[in-house]
């Protein structure tokens, strides 16, 4: 799983009939001080992540374990919305 | 399955609930002389690590399976806590 903040929504009409109905967020991956990382991801969101919105994020076969992903054309999905991140090393 | 370090955790509380009582934790991989090595990521804790130690993690579905029967929405998942590692006949503890 990777930390990501959110920074978008893609829409898309002509789509996987499984893909119907789900909410795609364009997620930047982040590091645990907050830091953008490399890349844009988009993932699927599961719990009602907002812009902005500090999230974490699940990929690979995974992703599909998801509420709402099984046996869906998935890989990447958002489980979580972080409250607090805490280093302590 | 990798090595890495425990530097963190992350509170969440707005998640899957097959994630509900699971701990999650900030792993910085390492290589097997203990330097950093890539990003940091966040792992599920099945094998109840804490901060400091030096861990093993598997990445994939499979890292799921540890929690079979339950059905944790997990991709990197620590399974084993490390005691020692041996390289090129030097043998040191972990941490």
């Amino acid at each position: 799983m990777i930390l990501a903040r959110v920074v978008g929504t893609v829409v898309a009409t002509r789509k996987d009939p499984r893909l119907e109905g789900k909410t795609l967020l364009i997620v930047k991956p982040v590091s645990p001080e907050g830091k953008d990382e490399a890349g844009y991801v988009i993932a699927v969101d599961t719990v009602g992540a907002g812009v902005k919105e500090r999230v974490i994020a699940v990929s690979g076969s995974s992703a599909r374990m998801a509420e709402g992903c099984k046996d869906t054309p998935v890989d990447t999905a958002i489980i979580g919305i972080v409250d607090d991140v805490q280093l302590e090393l | 399955m990798y090595l890495g370090r425990v530097v963190g955790n992350v509170w969440s509380t707005a998640k899957h609930p097959g994630l509900l009582g699971q701990r999650l934790l900030i792993v910085q991989p390492v290589t097997p002389d203990l330097q950093n090595a890539g990003r940091r990521v966040i792992c599920t804790d099945w094998a109840g690590a804490g901060a400091g130690e030096i861990v093993y993690w598997c990445r994939g579905k499979e890292a799921s399976f540890a929690f079979l029967p339950a059905e944790v929405p997990t991709d990197l998942n620590i399974v084993g806590i490390v005691d020692s590692i041996h390289t090129g006949g030097k043998a040191g503890p972990a941490c």
